[in-house]
């Protein structure tokens, strides 16, 4: 079981890879779509006995990460006509290194923490992070719009992969709950994307500079 | 009854999505909100009746954000009635849904016992308040939602992870992981710290962010600026006393786990930041909404200071909370008010506005007095009681920065609203043919009365209502 959870977890890390390194949106929507969808199949790895519920919520997880947010987002795309993300703060090749620095980092650092024995040997604490800090470096580096979502949506795949270690913790509703707010939290967030391209003539965030002292 | 009173706003919100009439819509709000002032005078008075002990409980702290934050949306209520009616030109669908949500979601948070919970309540503040910020459709308001959206998402996301390792906290200390706020405490002694540390610092930068605390405090000049009035006030009082609720609860579980020392000492950093950041930007501010968004940052941080300082300042900082957000009332819906009368916000246009809107701009005034801590305001009491828990925890220094920053924000906020009230308004500036009415006047009028009655004496059940909560949040178990 393990060994399937840890090949899934280097799947996830190779993805958040070649998200930093891919230049067309639309691309980088699939790759983040596939990585939601297989972070939706860690529930039945994680756990041996699912209830009702849960497998439920996992289901829901895998259709609202893998097909319908990134339905929304490549709608907005082609509502923006644009195809590429261009001179992004740090090129692609770059960004590609310092995904890796992360990676690493993460894995050194995992093995730092202090956690119970379980987890001692699986890749969900070092995936984790490195997903994490692969959100807030895309965040930070990209300027469209469109693009700094789908860098909120790969940080909140990382915080997924936290909730693993805790399944308790998170009843149904609650559960069900996250799950909800992401989902509506996108659509929301696309809807500003298309307006700010409707106003700006551009996605690009670097226009939205008139606020300010 | 926690279900009643965080249901019916929803349904509510449903239905005026369902309704036709632009004019009568608004009208469902004020509707809502008496129904929700009088549940909620019904769950304090008669505790038994709000008795639950699922997820929904509604504990001492909860109940003064609960009852804060219902008498400041039904002021507010009225006001957007009034609002709504002058602004017939375009379609308030969205708005009134979302207003209306929003008051559900808050009440949830209020209520919540549950981390995880709690956390879902707080996101959906975030996302039902967006589209209100968003109402006058220009470029700039668009530009403000959108920074709100993203930075608060992002914040909000690190509170999950912080929530996150505090179940972590547990379960590493060999007990089930579990986010209920009791066990968590009952169990606090015993949860494992680095992961406490780590989760607190967390928490704070999250909620810290909705709360508008420096350096995480970027959207509120730019949301509040561009937001109407009321939706100001609404952000400014009740969105931010629940986050503020949500960090009061993480400090309670790491006071009970003995950690007091490690987060009051990153709590007075953070307030002291604030205000220091809030005077800087205050001074020489010439956008009156943006000026008021940095007096919140300022007051965020006073709440975030009293945190710190621990038991001797609870009562104060409790206080604070009500006297910071009926004083928010005045501010945000007067300025709305002048900002409308003057199709302006920046003091080179908005001048003379006591001759101009005799009303709106007198209560302007005394708002500033208020939220600066002239006595005999609400204001006043509240930071004079946390000035005296400094002094009782034996941190002077702190309480020296404290005072020095307060008069630094009341020269910088005094120099812009003296401008705005006093003079004649520009006769080369185009007015509009705003004027103040009744339904935009009253609840400003009341939310000053309030703030000079908690300035002036402070009634018995309310004084009991915040023992009551000094006492829970002292309680060691």
């Amino acid at each position: 079981m393990t060994n399937t959870l840890n090949a899934l977890l280097i799947l996830v890390l190779v993805l958040n890879l070649f998200a930093l390194g891919t230049s067309r949106l639309l691309a980088l929507i699939r790759i983040v779509a596939l990585q939601g969808a297989l972070l939706g199949i860690l529930p039945f790895l994680v756990h041996e006995h699912l209830t009702v519920p849960a497998v439920l919520t996992a289901v829901a997880a895998v259709v609202l990460k893998g097909l319908v947010i990134p339905a929304i987002m490549i709608r907005a795309l082609r509502d923006a006509k644009i195809k590429r993300e261009v001179e992004p703060l740090i090129g692609f090749l770059p960004s590609i290194l310092l995904g890796a620095a992360a990676t690493a980092f993460a894995l050194l650092f995992a093995n730092q923490l202090p956690l119970i024995s379980q987890h001692a040997g699986s890749l969900l604490v070092p995936a984790s992070m490195a997903t994490i800090l692969t959100g807030f470096i895309l965040l930070t580096t990209r300027f469209k719009a469109l693009t700094q979502t789908v860098a909120y949506l790969v940080l909140e795949n990382g915080i997924f992969i936290f909730g693993m270690l805790l399944i308790e913790a998170m009843p149904f509703v609650v559960e069900a709950g996250v799950l909800l707010d992401l989902f509506v939290a996108i659509f929301v967030i696309c809807i500003i994307t298309n307006h700010i391209n409707i106003a700006f003539s551009s996605m690009d965030t670097r226009r939205l500079v008139t606020l300010k002292e | 009854m926690a279900l009643a009173l965080i249901l019916f706003p929803l349904l509510m919100a449903a239905l005026a999505a369902v309704v036709p009439s632009n004019r009568g819509r608004p009208w469902l709000l004020p509707v809502t909100a008496l129904a929700h002032t009088a549940l909620t005078l019904g769950a304090l008075l008669w505790p038994e009746l709000a008795r639950s002990d699922g997820w929904l409980v509604l504990d001492p702290p909860g109940r003064i954000i609960l009852l804060q934050i219902s008498v400041l949306y039904l002021l507010c209520a009225f006001y957007a009635a009034g609002y709504l009616r002058q602004r017939q030109e375009r379609s308030n669908r969205v708005f009134c849904v979302c207003l209306l949500a929003v008051l559900g979601t808050m009440t949830l948070v209020t209520w919540a016992h549950h981390l995880g919970l709690m956390w879902v309540a707080m996101e959906t503040t975030t996302l039902v308040t967006a589209p209100l910020i968003y109402f006058n459709r220009t470029q700039h308001s668009i530009e403000a939602t959108w920074k709100y959206m993203m930075v608060g998402s992002v914040g909000i996301a690190l509170a999950l992870l912080g929530t996150f390792f505090l179940a972590y906290a547990a379960l590493h200390a060999g007990g089930e992981s579990t986010l209920t706020f009791e066990k968590l405490l009952q169990h606090a002694p015993e949860l494992s710290k680095p992961w406490l540390h780590a989760a607190f610092i967390l928490l704070l930068v999250g909620y810290g962010t909705k709360m508008g605390l420096a350096p995480m405090h970027t959207w509120k000049p730019d949301a509040y600026g561009e937001a109407p009035g009321v939706v100001g006030a609404i952000l400014a009082g009740g969105v931010t006393s629940c986050a503020f609720l949500a960090l009061l609860r993480i400090t309670h579980i790491c006071g009970a786990a003995g950690e007091s020392a490690y987060t009051s000492r990153l709590l007075l950093t953070m307030g002291l930041l604030s205000m220091a950041v809030a005077g800087v930007f205050m001074v020489g501010q010439r956008d009156i909404k943006r000026m008021l968004a940095y007096s919140s940052v300022e007051h965020m941080g006073i709440l975030a200071l009293g945190l710190g300082l621990g038991a001797p300042a609870l009562f104060g900082t409790l206080l604070h909370v009500m006297t910071n957000s009926t004083t928010k009332g005045v501010l945000f819906l007067s300025a709305g008010n002048i900002h409308r009368a003057y199709e302006s916000k920046n003091i080179d246009q908005v001048r003379g506005a006591m001759r101009r809107l005799p009303l709106s701009g007198s209560l302007f005034l005394a708002g500033f007095l208020a939220i600066t801590g002239s006595p005999p305001f609400g204001p006043f009491l509240s930071e004079f009681a946390i000035l005296n828990g400094a002094f009782d925890a034996g941190r002077f220094v702190v309480a020296g920065f404290f005072l020095l920053l307060l008069l630094v924000v009341f020269v910088g906020m005094g120099a812009t609203v003296l401008q705005v009230a006093q003079g004649r308004p520009p006769s080369e500036v185009r007015h509009s043919v705003y004027r103040d009415s009744w339904l935009t006047v009253a609840p400003i009028i009341v939310f000053l009365a309030l703030v000079l009655l908690l300035g002036l004496y402070l009634p018995t059940p309310l004084t009991k209502l915040l023992q009551d909560a000094v006492r829970y949040l002292e309680v060691r178990p």
